[in-house]
Order: structure tokens, then C-alpha cells, then sequence
């Protein structure tokens, strides 16, 4: 008897379908699996004759052969072993197989016959609605995220003999209720929380608004991490697609507790990471912090102490929202557009500019710095320096609070969409050279003003377009449809020091 | 370039300093009585077992050779038995052999002959120090006062900028070595000052450098001066050694105060306190080497601001940090972004590390 059960494979975050076939004749007893599996896939030979086993159901005493297709994809993990397990059943009529076409597959299997939790729940729906099945088997506690697919039945079993009863014709029992309410009532970072530190905040709304990657430079203990924590609550919430596109990567990287994420993913990778630990990479390919960080914040803290191939990984994905994997023949591509913020010290003791505490020659000035400047120093467009509040400003009331700054920011998010349209870019931080020449309109006080600022060599030509992008999101704050002087000023206040500038004099 | 006329006499000695140079270092405490000695003697003190062999290298020095190899080195050489040797070094105890000079001799023999006046102090200078430093050597090049440092990082690099700034003539005196810059991260500095004035050294070409060699230089650059301002110094700094050599040779020494509390004025304190003159802008430095009065620093022309500006420059100038000159001068942080932009602009402020204005005087 043959039987045919489709399933998917998780090909970097995308679904790919499979097939399991399963042929059972008479013969020298065996249970050959082919079809490029790794070691799970091999292993679930095991699983899965005693997972039927514990089920009550027989255990097939011929030559069993099972195949996924198609044969050239490679194929990892112990997803299959629930669509391994089904079409064992069907194949040797232990369940009814004229129904098993509707159906998609997934899970992985216990000694006992639970299917198990598994990673990817939500790109495997996606790949079954795309692929046309009508209904899906997941484990129980993936039902939720795999029913944010809209047309599709999902069916969340706790165990082998529960989906072989629905294949049966029993009814599918119903999607487990939601268990996200604990998970939402842990209260996000919030501005409130924050107080004195008004340059940074008015730094962090303006990133926040134009989409602008953002330096913090402070001594150690100001607060620059804590501000860059708050930072996903100003900005506005994820669009369901969005949401759906970070659910998947996250459930697909295994991060994922339960439900759609609502909250834009805050990703604060240690300084040890390594390249592909960042952009992705291994083998088989998963995604890196970049692309966790996939329309929310990556946060480097430490900037200075991350190696240099570490950050230049960045460099496409800055470049391109995207990473690009190759593997053999075959090439990956994740997702990862994301706000790169980063936080370093002023100088390697951390105290430069504080007081006379510092202990640093201009000769290690110079190295830190060297060590910061580079391609990615290129893409910051603020740069804002973190001092330690005052004691009087400790015991002050917050200032602000992050629904406040959304609004503002959300505000200004919707004229930078509606003048943006058709260029290309979503928002300020997004414009490249072509789209700043034609869309920044600046009056004639401001225009002089960034003249004076380029000729006395404060700017660099790369830096007269970052402080154009920056003064075009402080008009949008401002409600103004042309850049003003003063507006120039503040994003002068804000830019980077020039990579040329000598450390003292 | 004309042909160098240093004597055969003194390119040996300038030789013998090279070839000795391993031996010195070893002796380095002991070192200025050591470069009063005739070259025999010098042989005899510190060349220890290979004493015979330089002895033979000496009697065999070619001049001719040295003379091509500095003029190989783009640099022009003067000897102190020519008359047009800076009559200022003659009064030091050990005046020095040879100048190799690069940028121009004429020029170097001319500004030699004018009043100079050495600014000196810490390699890792604060940015107070650095900031007086550059405005200091400004004032005095504006003035027509040529600025004597030693190109080191910090205090002597922004000594000789400042010169620059003022579009006036500055010295720079090396370890060794003028045709190349030391320390090596200063190549746009030197090649600058070569243009507007002229760098030095005492040792020859292709000498690498030691540590006695610094002392050394400290002693030109006071012997070159008619006055050595120090700014900040650390106890035991060199620019501390170069105050002494100036006073030593009957110069007139000054100092400028810092910050009780910070470590890089302990120096200019000690200084002040034994009778240096306090240094507190270009004009104190005149007045010190002219009498009251009798020259003056040029004004600069400095535009009025508008009264926020002023009041935030003033509160910058009186050391407050960022937020607190903000709330000092009753501006928001936006405002005062945009303020401390404008005054960055006219040149009134600079953007220190970690978040800091300082006011530029």
C-alpha cells in the first residue's frame, strides 16, 4: 500500500512543500527513510515506531519505505515525524486515507505519541493555505499561532491518536483559548520611567519619527540603554502584515511563545556575537539577530567592542533590509529591516568630557574611535551624548510618556508617507541621496545656514545629507512643509563629528 | 637648497650623537653634562667597550657623505662655527652641532633672529589645555610672535595649530629626524609647519629615535625662546624640564593656571609658585617680554550675539555642562540644540567627547 501525507519544510523562514510517501510491502521487515533527511530526520524512525506502538496503534511487520520529496531539498529537524506517523497509518489502513489530501502535516512526536511543541508553526500554515489544503494538523500549542492564517482549518491535536481520529471523521477539537493575556500584561518599558535626559529623548522622538538610526554616547551608568529599551514604544505598532511577517520569523527561529506579536521586537545582542550569529548563517541557515530584528530595534550596546566582521555583516542588511545567504547551490533570503541603534562610551575608560577622571591619552582617543568609525558609523544619522541626570532632576515628575511621544510620532510618520509616496522610501531615514534632492524643500534662512555649516567644514558632503534626512523629520514633528532654520540647527546639534576631525584640537 | 656649509668638525659631533645614540640612552640621567663634553670625551664616557672602534669611525668620518645624505633627506644643515647660527643657542651650555632644518634655512635663520616664544605642556591634555593652547599660540602669531613647540601630541600640536591659524610662522623642534614627522600620526601638521615655518632637529637624518633625545630637544626649545609658557603638566612631565632649561638660561618662564583639583596642573602651580609669570592670555606673554603695553594683541573681531546666544555662551564659558547652561539660560532643549548649533557655526563653541561645549576664547 502507498500513501501520501504533504508536509513542509522550513527553508531558511519560508515554507516548502513536501510530500511523505509511504510504501509498505511484504518483505524482510525494515523502516528505510530516504530523501536528503539530516540526523532528526533519521532518528524519527525510532519516534515514530514508538509513538504508533504507544498509541494502540500496530506497528506494520514488512519492509516500509518512506520518502520526502521532493528528493533534491535538504530537510531538517523532527517536524516530519507527525506526517511520517499519519502516512504509516494510512498506508497500512489503520486510519482512512481518502480524506488525507485535504490535509497538511506538521509536528514532531513523543515516545508516547504527543505531538510536541515545534518551531516554524506559523510559516508552515502559510506555505498549507498557499499550497491549497484545506485543513492543517499542528501540535495543540501551536494552534493559535497557525490560526492567524485566515482560510484554513486548523487542527490542533494533542497526541497521534487524536489526529488519527479526526482523520476518522470525529470533529477537530477546538483552538486552544488564548494564553497570551499573561504575556501582554507584563507592562513594555515605558518613557515614563525616564527622567531628566531631555536632549536623548528629543533624539530618540526624532529617531523614532524618520526611522533614523541612532548613536548613544555617554559614560557608563547615564542611561543609554535604558533609553534605547524604550525606544518600540514609540514607535507605532506593527501593520498585521507585519506582525505576521515577525511572528513567523520568530516562530521559525524557535523564540516564540504563543499568538501574534503586537510589539515591535527590541533585539540587544551581546558584543561577542559572531557574524553569523548577527546576519545569519550556519547550517542549516538560520536567521540572525538582524532579522529577529526584523521591523523593530537592534541594539548594539558597546559598539566599540564588537569585532569588525561582526558589524560589517551589517552592512547589507542596512543596505538592503535584507540578508543574503548562499549555500551550495542555493541562496536564502532574510528579511531584516530594522533600526540600528547603538550605544558606545566616549573613550575607552568611559569618562572623556565627564570631568578630569578620564585616563585616556589622545593616542587611545584615537584608536576608539577608529575602531567606531567605518561603514557602519555611516548610517547613523543622530548621535546624541547621555549625560547623568541631576540629582534634582531624579526627584522631578517624567516629562513624558510614550503614548504622548507616539502620537507625535505617529503623526508625523503619516506626512512623511504621504510625501514619500512612489520614491521608494517608507520614511526620512529611509531617503536616499535622489529622494533628499527631491523631496526635501528647505526655506532660504535654512538653506544658508547648512551653506555656512558645509563651508566652515563642519560637514562632510555624507553628512550634509544626514542632517537634511534629520531636519526633514524635525519639520515633520514641527508640522512644517519646509525645512526652517532652525530645524537645521537642532539636526547640526545632533549629527555625528565629522571622522576627520582630530580627538582634541 | 644651497650646498651645506657645515664644518667637518661639527658634522662629526652631530655623527658621533647618532652613533652614540644606543650608549646615551643608557646614561640618560646624567646627560646634559655628558653633551658639554668635547667628542673624545664623550667617546671615553659612554661608548664603554666599543670605545676604540668609534673612536676609528670618528677619525674616518667622511662629511661629505653626511652632507648628502641630509640634502638626500630634503633637509639644509647649519653648523655653529657659521655666523648665521642662531646667536640665541649659543648661550645654552651644549649649544648643538648641526640644525638640520626643514623648510627653508633662510627662513629658520630669520625667525631665530625674532622673538620667539616656546609653548610647551602634557601630551594627554585635557580639553581646557588644549583649547588655551591653540587660542595662546593664535593671539601670539596675530601678534607677530613666532610659536617654538615640539609637535608632540596634545599641548604642542595645538600650540603649533594655533600658530597656523594665525597664518603665522611656527618652529617645531624633533627628537630626531626632521624630514619626517614624529610622533607619525602628525604628517598634515608637519608637512604645514614646513610650509609657514620651519621643523628642526640636532640629530641627523635616519637616527631613530631614543628617550635622551627628548630632554635634549627640550633644551632647543627653550635656548630657541625668549620666553617658555607651560600649559598643564603632570609632575615629572618634560615641559617641566624645558621651564628649567629656560630659566637656566636666564629666560623669562610663565605658567597657566588649571584646575586646582586636576592632576595636569600641578606643574604650572609648582611653576607659579616659584616665581613664573602668570599666564592668563597672548597679551600677558607680550607684556612679559616687552614691557606693559608695548605691543599689543590685535583684536579680533568677534560679532555680538543675540541675547540667548549670549546667555548660553556665558553659561558655557562659566563650565556648565549642556543641560545645565540650557536651563541657565531658560532655553529648551530643542532651542538650545539649535543655539548651541549656531554658536558651534560662528566658532564661539566646541563640541567636546561625551557631550560637552567648551567655549573657545
Amino acid at each position: 500500500m502507498l500513501a501520501r501525507v504533504t508536509t513542509f519544510a522550513i527553508d531558511g523562514v519560508q515554507p516548502r512543500q513536501v510530500w511523505v510517501e509511504v510504501d509498505i510491502r511484504s518483505g524482510l521487515p525494515s523502516f528505510t527513510i530516504v530523501g536528503l533527511g539530516d540526523t532528526a530526520v533519521r532518528e524519527s524512525r525510532d519516534r515514530i515506531r514508538a509513538a504508533i506502538l504507544n498509541s494502540n496503534f500496530a506497528f506494520p511487520n514488512s519492509r516500509i519505505t518512506a520518502n520526502l520529496a521532493p528528493a533534491f531539498l535538504r530537510k531538517a529537524g523532527p517536524g516530519f515525524d507527525t506526517a511520517l506517523a499519519l502516512a504509516l497509518l494510512a498506508a497500512s489502513e489503520q486510519v482512512p486515507s481518502d480524506g488525507l489530501g485535504d490535509y497538511a502535516v506538521f509536528g514532531e512526536l513523543s515516545l508516547g505519541g504527543e505531538l510536541r511543541d515545534s518551531p516554524g508553526a506559523l510559516a508552515v500554515a502559510e506555505g498549507a493555505r498557499r499550497a491549497g489544503c484545506a485543513r492543517l494538523i499542528v501540535p495543540r500549542e501551536r494552534g493559535r499561532e497557525a490560526a492567524l492564517v485566515e482560510h484554513l482549518t486548523i487542527v490542533a491535536v494533542p497526541s497521534l491518536r487524536a489526529a488519527a481520529a479526526v482523520l476518522a471523521g470525529a470533529d477537530p477539537p477546538p483552538l486552544p483559548s488564548a494564553g497570551g493575556a499573561v504575556r501582554r500584561s507584563a507592562a513594555a518599558p515605558d518613557l515614563v520611567d525616564v527622567r531628566g535626559q531631555q536632549v536623548p529623548l528629543l533624539a530618540l522622538e526624532i529617531a523614532a519619527a524618520g526611522g533614523h538610526n541612532l548613536l548613544l554616547e555617554g559614560a557608563p551608568g547615564t542611561g543609554k540603554t535604558m533609553l534605547a529599551r524604550r525606544l518600540p514604544s514609540i514607535l507605532p505598532s506593527l501593520t498585521r502584515s507585519e506582525a505576521i511577517e515577525v511572528t513567523r520569523i520568530h516562530s521559525v527561529v524557535g523564540v516564540h511563545a504563543d499568538g501574534l506579536i503586537s510589539r515591535r521586537p527590541f533585539r540587544a545582542p551581546h558584543h561577542t556575537i559572531s557574524p553569523s550569529g548577527l546576519a545569519g548563517g550556519g547550517s542549516p541557515p538560520r536567521p540572525g539577530e538582524a532579522t529577529l530584528a526584523h521591523h523593530g530595534v537592534l541594539f548594539l550596546d558597546e559598539l566599540s567592542e564588537f569585532q569588525r566582521p561582526s558589524l560589517d555583516a551589517l552592512r547589507q542588511p542596512l543596505e538592503d533590509g535584507s540578508v543574503t545567504i548562499v549555500r551550495g547551490q542555493r541562496s536564502l533570503e532574510f528579511p531584516s529591516r530594522f533600526m540600528l541603534v547603538a550605544a558606545t562610551n566616549p573613550c575607552p575608560c568611559g569618562y572623556a568630557g565627564v570631568d578630569e577622571r578620564c585616563t585616556c591619552g589622545e593616542v587611545d582617543l584615537r584608536r576608539h574611535r577608529r575602531r567606531l568609525s567605518g561603514p557602519l558609523l555611516d548610517r547613523m544619522d543622530l548621535l546624541v551624548d547621555v549625560c547623568r541626570p541631576g540629582a534634582e532632576e531624579l526627584r522631578a515628575e517624567p516629562r513624558t510618556s510614550s503614548a504622548l511621544t507616539l502620537a507625535r510620532v505617529a503623526d508625523a510618520r503619516e506626512r512623511q508617507r504621504r510625501r514619500l509616496a512612489g520614491s521608494g522610501a517608507r520614511c526620512n531615514g529611509e531617503m536616499d541621496v535622489r529622494v533628499v534632492r527631491s523631496r526635501v524643500r528647505l526655506d532660504g534662512d535654512a538653506e544658508l545656514e547648512l551653506g555656512r555649516a558645509y563651508a566652515v567644514g563642519m560637514l562632510s558632503a555624507r553628512g550634509r545629507h544626514r542632517v537634511l534626512r534629520v531636519a526633514r523629520t524635525i519639520a515633520d514633528l514641527g508640522r512644517r512643509e519646509r525645512v526652517t532654520r532652525d530645524d537645521v540647527l537642532l539636526a547640526l546639534s545632533l549629527r555625528q563629528r565629522a571622522a576627520a576631525e582630530p580627538a582634541g584640537i | 637648497m644651497k650646498q651645506s656649509s657645515a664644518c667637518r668638525r661639527c658634522l662629526a659631533r652631530s655623527w658621533l650623537l647618532g652613533r652614540l645614540a644606543g650608549h646615551l640612552d643608557r646614561v640618560r640621567d646624567r646627560l646634559e653634562p655628558l653633551l658639554e663634553l668635547e667628542d673624545d670625551e664623550l667617546i671615553a664616557a659612554v661608548a664603554g667597550r666599543q670605545r676604540d672602534q668609534v673612536l676609528r669611525e670618528h677619525a674616518a668620518f667622511d662629511p661629505e657623505a653626511a652632507r648628502a645624505r641630509c640634502a638626500a633627506a630634503g633637509l639644509e644643515q647649519i653648523c655653529r662655527c657659521e655666523p648665521a647660527y642662531p646667536a640665541v643657542l649659543s648661550e645654552l651650555a651644549a649649544p648643538p652641532a648641526v640644525l638640520h632644518v626643514a623648510g627653508g634655512l633662510e627662513r629658520f635663520v630669520v625667525l631665530s633672529a625674532q622673538d620667539s616664544v616656546a609653548i610647551v605642556g602634557a601630551r594627554r591634555a585635557s580639553p581646557y589645555g588644549l583649547g588655551v593652547a591653540r587660542s595662546l599660540a593664535r593671539g601670539l602669531g596675530s601678534a607677530g610672535v613666532t610659536v617654538v613647540s615640539g609637535m608632540a601630541l596634545g599641548i604642542d600640536a595645538a600650540a603649533h595649530q594655533g600658530a597656523l591659524d594665525a597664518e603665522s610662522a611656527t618652529i617645531a623642534v624633533l627628537p630626531a629626524g626632521a624630514g619626517r614627522p614624529y610622533p607619525a600620526s602628525g604628517r598634515a601638521l608637519h608637512r604645514r609647519i614646513q610650509a609657514l615655518g620651519a621643523v628642526v632637529s640636532e640629530l641627523a637624518p635616519g637616527v631613530p629615535v631614543r628617550r635622551w633625545m627628548f630632554p635634549a630637544r627640550n633644551r632647543i626649545i627653550a635656548g630657541l625662546s625668549a620666553m617658555t609658557v607651560v600649559i598643564q603638566a603632570r609632575r615629572g612631565s618634560g615641559a617641566l624640564l624645558t621651564a628649567r632649561c629656560a630659566a637656566d638660561l636666564g629666560r623669562a618662564v610663565g605658567a597657566v593656571p588649571g584646575q586646582i583639583t586636576s592632576p595636569l596642573a600641578s606643574g604650572p602651580h609648582a611653576l607659579l609658585r616659584s616665581g613664573a609669570q602668570l599666564v592668563a592670555g597672548p597679551q600677558d606673554v607680550l607684556d612679559g617680554l616687552f614691557g606693559a603695553g608695548a605691543r599689543r594683541v590685535p583684536e579680533l573681531q568677534k560679532p555680538s550675539l543675540a541675547p540667548d546666544l549670549q546667555a548660553l555662551f556665558d553659561a558655557i564659558a562659566e563650565g556648565h555642562d549642556t543641560r545645565a547652561a540650557f536651563e541657565r539660560a531658560g532655553l529648551d532643549p530643542d532651542r538650545g540644540l539649535a543655539a548651541l548649533a549656531s554658536l558651534e557655526l560662528a566658532g564661539r563653541v566646541r563640541r567636546e567627547a561625551g557631550g560637552r561645549f567648551s567655549a573657545q576664547p
